[in-house]
């Protein structure tokens, strides 16, 4: 009997004592990190491993606010509308010890901005950063860019000396090059640290000792082992099984099975990102269709009739069990420019949609051809498929398409599609960025996504505007002006937003983060 | 018998270059992969500068052959996705595919011979149909579905054994292995299962049918006569007839058990070399897929010339110039 107490209060002390000191949190994705120099890559789960390990100077919280992190506050300098001055936190260090000053920000931003990085199209207007003392930094653009700050929320931080001792200065040049000491080993400022690494199979953190931020945040998790499981149903038998605590990406058919699981819980969140439809506009004659020497996608009507015939809410319950948002408009709700009117003006109307067909003279209908991904976005090849039937209604004959990203992306980038399916998320949250990649003529600079073959001179040049203008109420005017012209045209038929589903135990305290990158100075653990 | 080994390595060396050219002709058209390595931001500057920095600009001939001119010396070239040498990941992934591979053939090999033997000797009893009529299960079930079922048993709603991965792993001069731990251990079982099923199934129809040929033979009958004991008579004689052409099919299952670990390493994501190849197609990782495929078909050829030697070895008949042999 005695024996016994001993032996249960020795149970129990041991038991909170390693529920004190240690919270191992072990995290499940579909894919791994490529690489572990921060600017070599710009991609979801790459950024995500980054943020535990290193910090930019401001970073998105889960509810996708800014947040202060290595800089304390930032604002264009009163005197000259070009400067953005920041502000750096003081006493934070590295994970070697060394001290993180302005020079530290000037040689970041500057490798970011070479050749071989992967983030110097976020840093384009940026044409100086100048260290003004060991904790000011001032960057200097090619004239006002009032959304600067949004561009930085990825961009980590690196020790000069570090990286200069190291030979790694340049950044790994992951097409032509070789492997860097950086690609490998880690110097960051954040709240954790790595142990080890096997790309693909293994990566252990444990949390940094002297991080700035103790106070501030949870900081519950004392490690975290991070292994990538790419088979979907493998992933959801792991949290099942109890061998992983937290996973992304849950399938859709999974999230009952998960959220009824006594201990388990799901957490869902609308994404940052819009699944629409482009159509090729500019072309005289498309490929794939039955009517000859014309494109009857260049007509607006057309355009609309097309949307008007899809029935978002029937994909909404049948194709994506509920877990999305159906849309009007090609931003997500986050996104500066965004409005709810336009969101919800698509609705199906299958007579006025036959109507429109009928004025544009294609009252018989016509067939086309649908590229689709389908390995890309969740469940997009059922959409396309949903589409299919619902286009029917209206005449249009769809020829579905459907494969997978590596062979569909070319597509659209080589202008060999008349009718896609495409998804775009926004991490810069406004349009100008939508605008740039979206609805700008393409060329070697802007439109590089635009696979409408849409070219509106008057609207390029209000879209170039935006990037330096300050006045913000006059900026979020041009803005407005261009999505009018945009939703006027029925440049692409939005379909719905995404929505995030992050499956955990219920230990682990968190919200979904409309960027799917968990950032786990945030979770809190019961 | 040179003239002989000379002949069949330059068929192998044949062999191995039209793989190579399929191959890498196949490439064409898995897709692009300038699109994954440059993400959403690129513009179309970026996709020319990197298609030319990679030589994709370059026609097919000029590419092929520059491949085959570093494949010779070693070098696969950089992983699209990783960054690091080719050479570097496949013998890091090797390990994993390789004791994945002896684990379950040599499963496949011991239940095989097991039940063949016992069905062929029970070849009336109720356990023997059983166990048939479930091999032909075994047989008809995609791999994917057994390993799935296997974890929802096992993983799931037991608990008793580990999901995905290989559990922990210890170096031994620069070989990891996972024999050396329990978890290393307990993580092969799943998969070696899902993987040696199949083998097994084949070997112990093989046996068995082997078997209840050797078992009609005159000279097991006069052993009957003579009044050996059924155990003896089984396993002593007529066993070791049985094995010939078991020995023979093992040696060149095993070839195929390695090149079809891809779905069991998918499912169970064993980081051995299928898991690598089915992220290199998912990526267009062209340099990690050649080399991929130039390792397998390498495999395959060596065992097949290997066995053709070891025939003619064996068999005398082989030897006879084929001039000479070729009057009739």
């Amino acid at each position: 009997m005695k024996t016994k107490t001993v032996l249960a209060a020795a149970l129990l002390a041991t038991t909170a004592m390693t529920g004190a000191s240690a919270e191992t949190l072990r995290w499940a994705r579909a894919g791994d990190s490529l690489t572990l120099d921060p600017h070599a890559q710009n991609e979801g789960p790459t950024h995500t491993l980054s943020h535990q390990i290193y910090e930019p100077l401001i970073i998105r919280d889960h509810s996708g606010e800014f947040q202060a992190a290595l800089a304390t506050d930032w604002a264009p300098k009163e005197s000259d509308p070009n400067v953005w001055v920041f502000n750096l936190r003081q006493g934070v260090t590295y994970h070697d010890g060394a001290d993180f000053t302005a020079e530290d920000v000037v040689f970041s931003i500057n490798r970011a901005k070479s050749e071989t990085s992967a983030m110097k199209e976020l840093l384009t207007s940026i044409t100086e950063v100048r260290a003004v003392d060991d904790h000011t930094v001032e960057f200097v653009t090619d004239g006002p860019n009032p959304i600067l700050p949004a561009n930085l929320t990825n961009l980590f931080m690196m020790d000069k000396g570090w990286a200069e001792e190291n030979d790694a200065v340049a950044v790994q040049d992951v097409a032509g090059g070789e492997t860097t000491f950086a690609s490998s080993n880690t110097n960051g400022t954040g709240a954790f640290t790595l142990v080890s690494r096997e790309p693909d199979v293994k990566t252990v953190l444990e949390a940094n000792e002297n991080y700035w931020g103790k106070d501030e945040f949870p900081l519950d998790v004392t490690e975290i082992i991070y292994t990538p499981i790419q088979n979907a149903a493998t992933r959801v038998a792991a949290l099942l099984s109890g061998e992983v605590d937290f996973i992304q990406d849950v399938p859709v058919q999974d999230l009952g099975r998960v959220g009824d699981t006594e201990g388990l819980v799901v957490k869902t969140a609308p994404q940052n990102r819009v699944i629409f439809f482009g159509m090729n506009m500019g072309a005289d004659d498309i490929e794939n269709d039955d009517v000859d020497g014309a494109n009857p996608l260049a007509d607006a009507k057309v355009r609309k009739a097309m949307s008007m015939a899809i029935n978002r809410d029937a994909i909404k319950q049948v194709v994506m069990r509920d877990q999305s948002q159906p849309a009007g408009m090609i931003a997500p709700p986050f996104v500066n420019g965004w409005n709810e009117e336009m969101d919800s003006s698509a609705t199906t109307d299958i007579e006025a949609a036959k109507a429109l067909m009928e004025e544009a003279g294609y009252g018989d209908g016509f067939s086309i051809q649908l590229d689709c991904p389908n390995d890309r976005y969740v469940n997009d090849e059922a959409i396309c498929q949903a589409a299919v039937g619902m286009l029917a209604q209206i005449g249009v004959t769809v020829n579905l398409d459907a494969k997978p990203k590596a062979q569909h992306f070319p597509l659209i980038e080589n202008g060999e599609t008349d009718f896609y399916m495409l998804g775009w998320g926004v991490p810069t949250y406004d349009s100008e960025y939508i605008f740039n990649f979206l609805v700008h003529t393409r060329g070697d600079e802007r439109g590089s996504w635009n696979g409408t073959g849409y070219s509106n001179p008057e609207l390029d040049e209000k879209i170039v505007s935006l990037a330096s203008e300050t006045d913000l109420e006059a900026r979020n005017a041009t803005i407005n002006e261009i999505w009018q012209v945009v939703q006027e045209e029925q440049l692409y038929i939005p379909i719905h937003h995404q929505v995030l589903n992050w499956g955990m135990t219920d230990a682990v305290g968190t919200e979904v983060s409309p960027e799917d990158d968990p950032k786990f100075k945030f979770f809190e653990m019961n | 018998m040179l003239a002989y080994i000379i002949r069949r390595v330059a068929q192998s060396v044949l062999v191995l270059l039209v793989v190579g050219l399929v191959a890498f002709a196949m490439f064409r058209f898995v897709g692009d992969p300038v699109d994954n390595m440059l993400g959403q931001e690129r513009t179309v500057a970026d996709i020319e500068r990197l298609r030319s920095e990679l030589g994709l600009d370059q026609n097919f001939a000029v590419q092929y052959y520059k491949f085959l001119t570093n494949a010779v010396q070693g070098n696969f070239g950089l992983s699209y996705r990783q960054g690091r040498p080719v050479a570097d990941i496949l013998i890091e992934r090797l390990p994993a595919t390789l004791e994945l591979a002896f684990v379950s053939g040599l499963l496949a090999l011991i239940g095989g011979i097991g039940l063949g033997i016992y069905t062929a000797i029970r070849r009336r009893g109720i356990s023997a149909n059983i166990i048939m009529t479930a091999s032909l299960i075994g047989v008809s079930l995609p791999t994917f579905l057994i390993g799935i079922l296997l974890i929802y048993v096992f993983s799931v709603e037991l608990g008793w054994l580990p999901s995905f991965g290989r559990g922990e792993v210890t170096f031994v001069n620069g070989w990891s292995t996972g024999f050396l731990t329990k978890s290393g251990l307990q993580a092969l079982i799943l998969p070696a299962i899902t993987l040696g099923l199949y083998q097994m199934t084949l070997i112990m129809r093989l046996v068995r049918t082997e078997m209840l040929e050797v078992l009609r033979m005159d000279y097991i009958r006069f052993a009957r006569a003579r009044g050996i004991r059924e155990r003896a008579i089984n396993f002593r004689h007529a066993l070791k007839n049985t094995l010939v052409p078991v020995i023979t099919i093992t040696g060149l299952q095993l070839g195929s058990i390695i090149a079809f670990a891809i779905i069991t390493e998918t499912v169970f994501q064993w980081p051995g070399v299928g898991l690598l190849f089915i992220n290199a197609i998912q990526f267009v990782d062209i340099p990690v897929m050649a080399a991929y495929l130039m390792m397998i078909s390498v495999m395959f050829v060596g065992i097949n010339l290997i066995v053709d030697m070891l025939y003619f070895a064996i068999d005398p008949r082989l030897r006879v110039d084929r001039s000479a042999a070729g009057g009739h």
